[in-house]
């Protein structure tokens, strides 16, 4: 039976190593009864710790199971079996009533079974295969791949295993024929877009320049799938079937201000129809009968505006959510073991330069002294006086900050009023987001110099509060902005068409960005190295900023976010705006930078970008979007929505005329009328997610008490082993003196 | 190469072709071609730790160490790829575990004791530190991951502390994937 069948490892290992130390003392008490002589103790290091314990205890730790399980194979082959068997039956649970009723949970209790028949190395390696043979293929092929047998001993042990690769021809195959697979399949993976030149950058710089690169990768994702769902759904339909009303106009050189030949295109909201494209009724004047045949495929494009918007936004949250909580999990860090997690993980085998291998060991040194500072520091405790006059000074740099944020916003207020009374020329438009990219590109090192100033206790700490105050001030110039945009009351108060107006003062800013970051990358690395350069004897370059490089990114696909409604083809300049920024970064990183000196933890900090991403950027967008739907009135004379009280009145629209078409569908009405618009469902449901949430968090609470638990009953089993070392040792010398 | 085609590591058949064109360019008068009869062909420590990917590092004869089946160093074919699929980014985090071990473990006693920790601090830091902030450190790391309480670092105390570390599967021993420029 394969229950019986289970083979222990530890029990065999003590009965066979018992054995054999039996036999051993036996020998040494003969020998010893003739002369004494010294008996070479294997580990050479256990004489200088346990001095006065003899030699055949030493022989004896040194068989110790914890010892050898490394080395003997036997012991391998037979833990893993009992992993596969645990493996297999994790499906069936132990019935309750045989649970053990003790408060705490023990160790005792996941004890091996004991199997007395004895068996040799070949029986074992059998017994290996039934078990793996038994598992499922997945499982099969992850216990092959975690077991630490060398590459010889693995076919011998497992010799027909017909589950696992997914990639194995069938043996029959010619040679040729399966070198060009292989050769395909390795293709497929380096087939990935910039995939030497990433491994270029982590090579050189290390993996937290690298999370930049890969949170640009993430983010041209992202814009790939909202154009491509808006480029399917919207545009090209518009496209196919244009709007008569307007003529194309002819090219002027007012484009980079999103005017011009730009105004009455594909790229912004006005452009687009608010009727049933390819219908032959809409053509027709008010009040005349339709002809009875039904048109061909009708595609209602008002529709189809809003719900690719919103499937947009809905599949983009989706993918943020999963890409937070796989980050997120990704990087729990416990606070307990931080300098021995340092010592043994710190070391990024990436990076495989000389020079960045030397400033790596520097970076380490630094971190490691940072840390012994930081626990002796802790542990002397600091006078009332200073800790007053830290908290004063963190309160003042903190007032400090907010109050230049808020500066800058009301500046801008005021700018953006005086601009947009007198304004005649389009020209004048662009000074407004040239103010706002400048005070981006500026405030930043401001709030460095401040936080320098402050002088944190960790320089963690530091970069942390330095990224929250730039993202404050991102955050309310962005608030200050929407406000303008919806209120039109500075703002496009005089246009016919805001939706366009709108969608034209967001193209401008996302232009200006670009512009400015190209400027910033100029003139911070490229020209502050030749300074320094000149300045300095000794090769000092700048470093590659990644927080503040991170920032602009979160805010350009905000802005891109934000005007996702009112120019549907702002994905697609943003991808390209993400291609050509990587490829400049990438170019002056290798030519102008070195690698950050600063302790960052490359994990932890791309699980706050994305995070960063997701609450107050895409929230914040989303909220937009939402208030735009359900709140504003769309203009009379343009766009798809043109004529209705707000623009989620064309969903319900949609609905009264879909229940006159066809009586059948009625359930379809209800369900949309008593579901989604009644709040009731809705406070239901958060509650019902709060209640998850709740249960989720006392779970984790119970996990955590129960590793306390098993943590003090491992240091007790420790003080047991030490314990009966010492008793045997006692026993044994009393033996030796008896004799 | 027949024989290493009824391997079931699907990472290691990617690398396999590869692999041994780079384990025969280190040596190409010893390391043959054909492997069909087995050869015992053995290359020594000091040719593979000035591969490119390993001339840097300063782990780099303990990694060599701990993938060598003689114990002195020098690594069959078979070896060879060990190494290579145990350092790819496709091997799980139980098998780096317990390589990661075997590297740090300098005395090879199954133990991270005092002295192993000092070799590899020394290592890390290229013997920067002074010695008080060496011995602080050991003490301090011993105090934080020895759960039994016998005054240094067993496979289970080492494993545990692995686990709370993020970045260990990411960035230690994850990644020393060999460059080479595709096609």
């Amino acid at each position: 039976d394969n229950e019986r069948a289970l083979h222990t490892s530890f029990h065999q290992l003590i009965l066979e190593q018992s054995s054999l130390i039996e036999a051993d003392l036996e020998l040494e008490l003969q020998e010893r009864s003739r002369d004494a002589c010294a008996v070479s103790w294997p580990e050479p290091g256990q004489g200088e710790e346990h001095p006065s314990y003899s030699s055949a205890s030493l022989q004896i730790l040194a068989s110790m199971p914890s010892r050898t399980i490394g080395r003997s194979l036997g012991a391998i082959i037979s833990q893993y079996c009992n992993r596969t068997a645990r493996l297999r039956r994790r499906s069936n649970r132990p019935p309750l009533q045989q649970l053990c009723r003790a408060a705490r949970p023990s160790l005792r209790q996941y004890n091996l079974d004991t199997d007395p028949a004895s068996t040799t190395l070949e029986e074992k390696r059998r017994l290996l295969v039934k078990e793996l043979l038994s598992l499922s293929p997945s499982q099969c092929s992850h216990v092959l791949l975690t077991m630490p047998l060398s590459l010889e001993e693995k076919p011998r042990a497992v010799p027909v295993v017909p589950c696992c690769s997914p990639t194995a021809l069938p043996f029959s195959c010619p040679q040729g024929c399966r070198g060009l697979w292989y050769r395909l399949l390795s293709l497929l993976r380096t087939a990935q877009p910039w995939h030497y030149a990433l491994k270029q950058i982590g090579g050189r710089f290390g993996s937290s320049v690298l999370s930049y690169f890969l949170f640009l990768k993430t983010l041209l994702t992202l814009n790939f799938v909202s154009f491509f769902i808006l480029l399917a759904f919207v545009v090209v339909m518009q496209a196919v079937y244009p709007s008569a009303a307007v003529s194309p106009q002819p090219f002027t050189g007012l484009e980079t201000t999103g005017a011009g030949s730009f105004t009455n295109s594909l790229l912004y909201y006005g452009y687009y129809s608010n009727v049933t494209l390819n219908d032959p009724c809409s053509s027709s004047p008010e009040g005349s009968e339709c002809p009875l045949a039904a048109p061909l495929l009708p595609y209602n494009l008002p529709l189809a505006y809003l719900f690719s918007v919103w499937v947009s936004f809905l599949v983009t949250c989706i993918l943020l959510v999963y890409s937070v909580s796989r980050s997120f999990l990704g990087s729990v860090r416990s606070s307990t073991a931080v300098l021995a997690i340092k010592v043994f993980c710190a070391w990024d085998f990436k990076v495989v330069q000389r020079r960045s291998v030397k400033l790596q060991c520097e970076n380490i040194c630094t971190q490691l002294k940072e840390l012994l500072g930081e626990q002796s520091s802790r542990s002397r405790s600091q006078s009332r006086c200073q800790v007053l006059g830290h908290y004063l000074v963190m309160l003042l740099a903190w007032v400090l900050a907010l109050g230049l944020a808020s500066g800058c916003v009301l500046g801008v207020h005021h700018l953006s009023e005086r601009m947009h009374t007198v304004s005649a020329q389009e020209i004048l438009l662009l000074v407004v987001p040239f103010v706002v990219s400048l005070l981006n590109a500026v405030m930043p090192h401001l709030f460095n110099l401040l936080a320098l100033w402050e002088k944190q206790d960790s320089p963690v700490t530091q970069v942390s509060v330095a990224i929250f105050r730039n993202l404050i001030l991102k955050t309310m110039v962005l608030i200050l902005l929407c406000y303008q945009w919806l209120s039109r009351s500075i703002i496009c108060s005089a246009e016919e068409c805001w939706e366009t107006c709108v969608g034209q003062d967001l193209y401008r800013f996302m232009v200006m960005d670009f512009i400015f970051t190209l400027l910033d990358t100029l003139f911070g690395e490229l020209i502050w190295r030749l300074i320094l350069e000149k300045r300095q004897k000794k090769k000092q370059r700048p470093e590659f900023d990644i927080a503040r490089n991170v920032l602009e990114l979160i805010y350009g696909q905000t802005l891109t976010w934000l005007g996702l409604l009112f120019a549907p083809l702002l994905p697609a300049l943003q991808m390209l705006k993400l291609l050509l920024l990587f490829y400049i970064k990438k170019t002056s990183l290798m030519r102008n930078c070195q690698s950050p000196s600063k302790p960052w933890q490359a994990s932890r900090m791309s699980t706050l970008f994305i995070t960063l991403l997701c609450f107050p950027s895409f929230l914040g967008a989303a909220t937009f979007f939402s208030y735009t739907i359900w709140s504003v009135r769309p203009s009379e004379t343009c766009g798809p929505f043109r004529g209705l009280e707000t623009i989620y009145k064309s969903g319900k629209r949609w609905m009264l005329v879909l229940e006159k078409s066809n009586p059948n569908i009625t359930w379809f009405a209800w369900v949309y009328q008593y579901l989604l618009e009644n709040a009731c469902l809705q406070f239901f449901m958060s509650a019902a997610l709060i209640a998850v949430i709740y249960f989720n968090i006392q779970v984790v609470r119970g996990r955590q008490k129960v590793i306390c638990l098993l943590q003090e009953q491992i240091a007790k089993e420790g003080e047991d082993k030490a314990f009966l070392i010492q008793k045997f040792q006692n026993v044994y010398e009393q033996r030796r003196r008896r004799s | 190469l027949g024989n290493y085609f009824q391997l079931f590591f699907y990472c290691l058949f990617l690398l396999v072709y590869r692999l041994h064109g780079r384990y025969h360019e280190m040596a190409p008068n010893v390391v043959p071609m054909d492997y069909t009869k087995d050869p015992d062909v053995k290359l020594p420590m000091q040719l593979i730790i000035n591969m490119p990917e390993l001339k840097e590092n300063p782990f780099k004869e303990r990694i060599v160490a701990s993938f060598s089946e003689d114990g002195e160093g020098s690594l069959s074919f078979n070896d060879f790829v060990d190494m290579f699929s145990v350092l790819s980014e496709m091997a799980p985090r139980e098998l780096k575990a317990i390589y990661a071990f075997k590297i740090y473990d300098f005395n090879t006693d199954n133990f991270i004791c005092k002295a192993d920790l000092e070799k590899t601090l020394n290592k890390l830091t290229r013997e920067e530190l002074t010695d008080e902030e060496i011995t602080l450190v050991c003490e301090k790391v011993i105090e934080e991951a020895d759960m039994d309480g016998d005054g240094k670092l067993g496979f289970a105390d080492f494993e545990n502390m692995i686990s709370k570390a993020p970045d260990f599967l990411r960035y230690s021993l994850g990644n020393q994937v060999y460059q080479q420029k595709p096609f």
